[in-house]
């Protein structure tokens, strides 16, 4: 039977089981929409950005494991999503964004919202295609799924122009679809783990590096086995926080700019530095050069361009994170006999003193409220809720990574690599859709909370319970912070107490809101957020001055800490 | 140091915008860069001459492997391979030069391919060293035109 292209793009992401689509309609999409109209099984999320659209399906993504699908129209519905779609590519997150395209004899004719947006996207997706026949699109949409969550994920767009949406095409969706030149490497080469078998095992002080890779692989129980066989310890990137429960004996935290003392010391002393799904990006490394001076380096990556790309690996192991652990660990097996705690006993003598000295800290006397408190008495009362954790970009996020203790993976969903302001709350969104059930809080800059609060109609459109607490310090804080410590405190463009009234302006959507100015408000405030039952918006007037510590400096080798 | 690349890709739209992107993006240069369809249905070769140290030409490896478009990667480093490339040169020539301008075209193995009262047009092939030389010495002579199409390259097969 032949279906229209409309027809073929709805039955193909019901094959490909997708629950919602995140976007805005246009001109370019509508008759997508009308068909989308006629059924029950996909529901269309409308939010009031694309940029949001975007970021909610990765943060359904991030949270759930499945892709994330978009929907956008044609000109700046594409465009306004760019920045979504460059923050899922940096992270690696698998996301289909379709966008509406004018009518095929009129592309490169500057016709009415015409953009290019495939030529604009090459750069930030993994993949992106043109659909000019409906006879092709279900072998497209095939392809961008399957490219969008094997090998290292990313974003796929797929531009769909009007006449196409249209036309009739015979339909059959493919059940399997082969690319010849794509074949990602899942399985390490077995004479290569032997080899890294050995180098873990004759290590003295050897070192866990995890980052999101791990994560995306859904490798945390076995990465669990490995360093707890072998007595390892860990330490995470932002983006592998929680991929190794934090609050376990062997866990250090995370390392890099902000990261913990005794990571980072760790880091510059271990003999043996094993990457799981990291890739040495320059907030771990610091200074490159004076990076884990004493270490061999191991690195698990299934994408061989992030192997060697920074700094020099002694062991490359390329393959799919989980695949290459489970292959790995029965061969440790033959150490059986091996008290690890016993060879390792120097190495936790040092972490240990490492670990108490230059603890995270805050000053516990103030009356006014410290960011820190907050967010480690939200995770005091919210530790058997198991909830979703979203942060927006700046210094909130980096407390957040600080002092929430986070003990599963896919709980913690933060823009890493890109470091998009105005992630956080509509990524929180995402997840709430993605879990129904789970509690959802969204950790705001006011600054970043500003770029996409318009997003306050869709939790009231959806009746979504995302709780948002905003650590309103009234300054682009990061920004602040930088000119603080390295610019004189020539505040220049970041003092933002100009700001709404947050209070009024998420009643004005009909949302529940409450501000706090003291310490001795925050936890009866945490409380009755939590209880409520639909969406909060908590504004928590916080110090304004103050700043991330520990900090190592852009630039400066990695244990160069300022630590107050 | 210089590397030649040659990849098979899939002939699609775009795929020549993701290989200039690649070096673009992240900096690489490239120097000679020549595109045309092979004897596979859906396939293309692309040469590309570029330069590096071990390192960026390692990634440059691993970056052009990771593109979806591509089948096949295969570096000109250390085994043997033939190179050529083909250059069109218009010259100025009079009753002065032109005995000249033929007896070096005639050293090259050169073909003049059109001729006008006041200009040559030659064909020449060769290794690069082949054109450089070439035109090292026309060059005194008059070039009106240049058109060099970049190398293109292939292993040599073993000879036992
Ligand atoms: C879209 C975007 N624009 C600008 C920046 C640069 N930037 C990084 S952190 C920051 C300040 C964030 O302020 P706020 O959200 O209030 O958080 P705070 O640092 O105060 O916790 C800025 C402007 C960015 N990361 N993203």
């Amino acid at each position: 039977m032949k279906l229209t292209g409309s027809q073929i793009f709805l039955e193909s992401l019901k094959k490909e089981k997708v629950e919602y689509i995140f976007g805005i309609p246009g001109g370019a999409i509508i008759d997508l929409h009308d068909e989308i109209y006629k059924q029950d099984d996909i529901n269309f999320i409308l939010t009031r950005h694309e940029q949001a659209a975007v970021h909610a399906a990765d943060g359904y993504a991030r949270s759930s494991g499945k892709p994330g699908v978009a929907l956008l129209t044609s000109g700046p519905g594409a465009t306004n999503g760019i920045t979504g779609i460059a923050t899922a590519y940096m992270d690696s997150i698998p996301l289909i964004v379709f966008t509406g395209q004018v009518p095929t004899p009129l592309i490169g004719n500057d016709a009415f919202q015409e953009a290019d947006i495939v030529g604009m996207t090459r750069s930030c997706t993994k993949y992106n295609f043109l659909v000019k026949d409906a006879k092709d699109l279900a072998r497209i949409i095939k392809k961008a799924f399957y490219i969008a969550t094997t090998g290292r994920p990313g974003p796929v767009l797929i531009d769909f122009p009007k006449d196409v949406q249209v036309a009739k095409a015979e339909f059959s969706y493919p059940e399997t679809i082969h690319l010849r030149g794509y074949n990602p490497t899942y399985h390490g080469n077995l004479k290569q783990i032997k080899k890294v078998v050995k180098a873990i095992a004759s290590a003295k002080k050897p070192l866990l590096y995890v980052g999101g890779g791990t994560i995306l692989s859904n490798a945390s129980d076995e990465l669990r086995k490995l360093a707890q066989k072998l007595r390892i310890p860990v330490f995470t990137t932002l983006m592998g926080i929680g991929a190794y429960p934090e609050d376990d004996d062997l866990s250090l935290g995370m390392a890099g700019m902000h990261g913990t003392y005794r990571a980072n010391m760790a880091i510059q002393y271990c003999d043996l530095l094993i990457s799981v799904g990291a890739r040495f990006d320059d907030r771990i490394t610091g200074k490159v050069s004076e990076f884990a001076p004493n270490a061999k380096v191991v690195h698990i990556d299934i994408d061989p361009t992030s192997i060697s790309k920074n700094i020099h690996v002694d062991y490359p192991l390329v393959g799919d994170v989980k695949l290459v652990l489970k292959e790995m660990l029965p061969m440790f097996d033959e150490y059986n006999h091996v008290d690890w705690n016993e060879v390792r006993k120097q190495w936790f003598e040092q972490i240990n003193k490492w670990k108490n000295e230059h603890k995270l800290a805050y000053e516990k006397e103030k009356k006014e409220i410290l960011p820190q408190y907050v967010i480690e008495k939200l995770c005091e009362i919210t530790k058997d809720d198991d909830p979703v954790i979203t942060t927006e970009v700046g210094q909130h996020q980096m407390w957040v990574a600080q002092f929430y203790t986070f003990t599963k993976p896919r709980r913690f969903l933060t823009s890493g690599g890109l470091g998009t302001m105005g992630y956080g709350f509509p990524a929180g969104i995402g997840a709430q859709f993605a879990y129904p059930d789970k509690p959802v809080f969204v950790f705001a800059g006011d600054g970043s909370f500003q770029m996409n609060e318009q997003e306050l109609a869709t939790l009231i459109a959806y009746d979504k319970p995302v709780k948002v607490i905003i650590l309103n310090n009234g300054f682009l804080g990061m920004v602040r912070q930088w000119q603080d410590l390295f610019y004189g405190k020539r505040y220049a463009a970041t003092d933002i107490e100009v700001q709404p009234d947050f209070v009024k302006l998420a009643e004005s959507y009909g949302i529940k809101a409450r501000q706090i100015r003291k310490k001795s408000e925050v936890e009866e405030a945490l409380i009755e957020m939590k209880e409520h039952k639909g969406p909060y918006i908590l504004d928590a007037v916080i110090d304004r001055e103050e700043n991330v510590y520990p900090m190592v400096p852009a630039g400066a080798a990695i244990s160069n800490m300022l630590l107050t | 140091m210089k590397r030649i690349f040659s990849i098979t890709v899939e002939n699609e739209a775009g795929v020549l915008s993701r290989v200039a992107n690649l070096f673009s993006a992240r900096g690489y240069n490239i120097e000679s860069l020549n595109v045309a369809p092979i004897n596979e249905e859906n396939l293309s070769r692309m040469t590309i001459v570029t330069e590096g140290d071990e390192a960026i030409l390692e990634q440059i490896g691993k970056q052009l492997n990771k593109l979806i478009d591509t089948i096949k990667v295969t570096e000109f480093g250390d085994v043997p391979f033939v190179e050529r490339e083909m250059a069109l040169i218009k010259m100025h020539t009079d009753l002065g030069t032109r005995a000249e301008v033929l007896r070096i075209v005639d050293i090259f193995r050169g073909k003049v391919v059109d001729v006008s009262p006041d200009s040559y047009t030659i064909e020449v092939t060769g290794d690069s060293g082949k054109i450089d030389a070439i035109l090292s010495l026309l060059e005194p002579l008059g070039i009106k035109e240049l058109a060099r199409t970049g190398k293109v390259a292939m292993i040599r097969e073993n000879k036992k």
